[in-house]
Parts: C-alpha cells; structure tokens; sequence
C-alpha cells in the first residue's frame, strides 16, 4: 500500500517541521519544503507531518481519501 | 583590513522604551557582509540583518542552537538561560515539539475562535463599565492570551498574578545574578511540578493531561522536560502576544491613515496583523545564537565552525531587497512572508494561535470604540527581552 504526500508551495512558509520529522520524505532545500517522493510506502511519520504543519499544507492522501493531517 | 573594522559593534541596538527600529541596523543592512557584535555577555557574535542570510541561517541544519549549551553564548544578562526546545536540535527538538505541536495547528485554534471572540466581548463590556481612561495592557492585552493558554495547558487563570512575577523574570534582561535567574526559575517549576502531579492524580482533556500521557504512557521525554515544556508553553503563550496587542495599536494610533482604513475595511483584520507583525520589531535585540557546526558561508562573510549567529528579525523585516518601502506600515501589503514568528525547525509553535488573538483582540477593541486614543503616558517594559507598554492608559 502507498500514500501520496504533497505540500502545496503558496501556503508552505518553509518552518521545516516536515523535513525535521522526517527528513527521508522531505526536503527544505529552497524557499518552500518539498517532498522528495509522491508516492511513499505506508509511514507514521508522514501523518504526523501532516499534524504537526503549522499552516496544514502539507496533506497526505490513501488513493483518493486524505488521511493526514488527522482530524 | 583595519583593527577598527573588525572591534565588534555593543548591542543590543535598539532603545527600550520605542518600537523604532535602531538605524544602525539599516547601516548593518547596506555593507556587504556580516556585522561583528558584542552583547554585555558572552562570546561577540555574527549579526545577521537581511531577510535572504536571516532564513538562510535560520533553515539550515548546519546551524545548531544546542552547540550553545557548549560555549559562552551571547546574551543580555549574566544568568544562562536553559532555553528548553527553544535550546535543542533535531531529533531531541523534533521528538518533544510533535508532542505539542498537534495542539497548535491552524485547525485546532480555529476551533477556540468563539471562546476568544466572547472573552474580548466581556473584557470590553467591563472596561465600558469601568470608563476612561483604563490600563489596556492590565485589563485587556494581558487577560486574552493567559485566560487562553491557561485554559489549553490546564493551568488555573486566577493564578496569574503568581506566574506573572516568574514569566516577566524570566524574560528579563536586567542584572539577575545566575543565582536569582536560577531560584526563579526553580519556584515556576515547583509551581508547574505541582499542577502536574494534580493532573496525574485527576486527568482532564487538556494539553498538561495529554503531556503526562507522553510521559506515562509513552515514555516520549523526561519528567524534566515535561515540566520544562509546560514553563515554555506558559510563558510564550502569553508573553508575547500580550505585548503586541498594544504595540499594534500604538502602531495605529501612529499611522491615522492606515487605522481608519482599517476601520472601513474590517476585513483587512489579518492582512493587517501580518502587516504589524513585520513593521514592529518586538525584541531589544535578537538572541537565541546560532552555532556554526562547520565553516559556512553566509553573505560574504566566512563564519568559523563553532562561532555564534545572531539574526535581528525585526532589521530582516524592513530589508527593501524583500519588501517594497519596507519602512512603511500598509496593511494591505500582499505577500508578506515575514521573520516575525521566526523561520525554520524553531518557527513559532504558537503562531496560528497569536494570529487568531492579535486578530480577534485587536478586531474587536477597534470596533467597539472608534474613537480610541491614549490617556496619559505609557509607561515601557525596561530590560526585558520584548519591548512594549508596561502600562498604557487609553480613553475613547
């Protein structure tokens, strides 16, 4: 099973919690985090990115259903 | 180069009783390079005053706040401050501001809009009753964000005037003895020991309960850094905002055109809030070093390993290379990603949770008496690490 992850660049303001947490899935290398992969395999550490956005641009997706960040 | 250039620079620059910006930072600014400086202690340190080397700095892993721990850090008093998450790196800073940051999410806060919207309702309906002139900082600006964080962390309000004597020495920069910075910050963690252990005996949907879990449960961090996370949370839970809700509108009542339009255009209330957040250059002067963990590069200037970065956010704000007629308050400016809450891995944890406040603060006190003006003098903060009313006396 794999996820899709996502940051969408106007509302990242690059705090760089996402590469923190898990700097395997994701870069803060420009004015904006990216991920360095779409399609990840199945990883806590991606929700909790998705949480810990301070902004929530960063979503997280299980086909089309969004999963992260959590409600 | 000459023994004069390279003597480093006494800072702070800024004037504590003002919200000026200090010209020697646009000096700083317009010279190529970094600007030696030398805080009354510690080791002189880099200054960094434009936007571009202020986020380059900030964001980059080469930079260690921890490495702090291991030399003379610059700072304004003798005590060494044992900054908490604000002091680690990752993965220690990552594995405790998860625990937290969930909390803060623009989503979560959202959800306390209403409760902030009435206590503004209430303190403003008191403040009528009471009539001019009344003290904006003591009855307004200091209750929303402490009612609030108090009733998210699981702190009881009505203790305010203890913590408040422990929060403002511990953002002092006044001559505190190591010792006195010391017993101080002991008696808050007493204090905060104490709550703890009532919330482990009864648990309540708070943010202190679900921490404890962490612990408990999870065994995520140290009783040490439980009651260190919940001092921080306290004290920059409210701190900070309670000292812009005034700035901003000493900020306004300085730029009449900026205010009515404000005014006209309600709806401008967050745009005008980034704006403010910018234009007002909180601190006396930046802190928080940044250690260099190999030689790197930043503007021109080769920055040794092991040598301290000072970033001045509030020069960085005003940096025209960022912003157009960065000295001039508009507060319909677009696209204004400013250093006010800080950038990278220490961005501000509370800043959705500052915005909804300065917002829902600032919204409701202009609305509900347009004729707002100051009633006498205001009397500064001195010495202290945020700069701003102390008491400030407004009529209507």
């Amino acid at each position: 099973m794999t996820w899709n992850v996502e940051i969408e660049p106007r509302q990242c303001i690059a705090s760089g919690s996402c590469a923190a947490i898990a700097p395997d899935l994701f870069a803060l290398d420009g004015s904006h985090a990216r991920p360095l992969h779409d399609r990840i395999d199945e990883d806590e550490r991606a929700l909790d990115a998705a949480d810990c956005c301070p902004v929530l641009a960063l979503t997280v997706r299980d086909g089309a259903e969004v999963i992260g960040p959590r409600p | 180069m000459t023994t004069i250039d390279t003597a480093p620079l006494s800072y702070p620059f800024n004037l504590a009783e003002s919200l000026a910006l200090a010209e020697e930072y646009e000096q700083a600014r317009n010279r190529p390079g970094l600007l030696k400086v030398q805080m009354a202690y510690g080791e002189p340190a880099w200054l960094v005053t434009r936007y571009a080397e202020a986020r380059f700095v900030l964001g980059d892993q080469r930079f260690s706040r921890a490495l702090g721990a291991l030399h003379d850090e610059p700072r304004q008093s003798e005590g060494r401050r044992d900054s908490g998450i604000l002091g680690m790196d990752p993965p220690d800073h990552t594995r405790l501001r998860t625990l937290v940051a969930k909390a803060f999410t623009v989503r979560q806060v959202e959800k306390l809009r209403p409760q902030v919207r009435q206590l503004t309702r209430e303190l403003l309906d008191e403040l009528e009753a009471a009539g001019p002139p009344v003290d904006l900082v003591d009855r307004y600006a200091l209750p929303i964000p402490v009612a609030v964080i108090c009733r998210m962390l699981g702190v009881p309000a009505e203790d305010r005037p203890r913590f408040r004597v422990w929060s403002d020495a511990a953002l002092s920069t006044s001559s505190l003895t190591a010792a006195e910075f010391d017993a101080n910050l002991e008696e808050l963690r007493a204090y905060m020991g104490q709550l703890i252990e009532e919330h482990r005996q009864a648990p309540r949907d708070d943010l202190m309960t679900a921490l404890i879990d962490a612990r408990d449960v999870g065994d995520r961090l140290s009783e040490l850094e439980l009651v260190d996370l919940c001092v921080g949370i306290l004290v920059a839970g409210h701190e900070t905002t309670a000292t812009q809700i005034p700035n901003f509108v000493l900020a306004l009542l300085d730029h009449p055109g900026q205010l009515a339009l404000l005014r006209e255009r309600p709806q401008l209330i967050g745009n005008a809030v980034e704006e403010l957040l910018r234009f007002v250059p909180l601190g006396s002067g930046a802190g928080q070093p940044r250690y260099a963990t190999e030689d790197v590069e930043v503007g021109g200037t080769l920055v040794r390993a092991g040598t301290p970065v000072l970033i001045a956010m509030g020069a960085a704000n005003r940096d025209a290379l960022r912003f157009d007629s960065p000295g001039t308050l508009d507060i319909s400016r677009a696209a204004n990603q400013h250093l006010g809450f800080g950038h990278g891995v220490h961005h501000c944890l509370g800043a959705p949770l500052a915005r909804l406040e300065l917002q829902e603060a600032l919204g409701a006190l202009l609305t509900r008496f347009p004729g707002l003006r100051l009633a006498g003098d205001v009397e500064w903060k001195s010495q202290m690490l945020v700069r701003g009313p102390r008491v400030m006396p407004v009529g209507w």
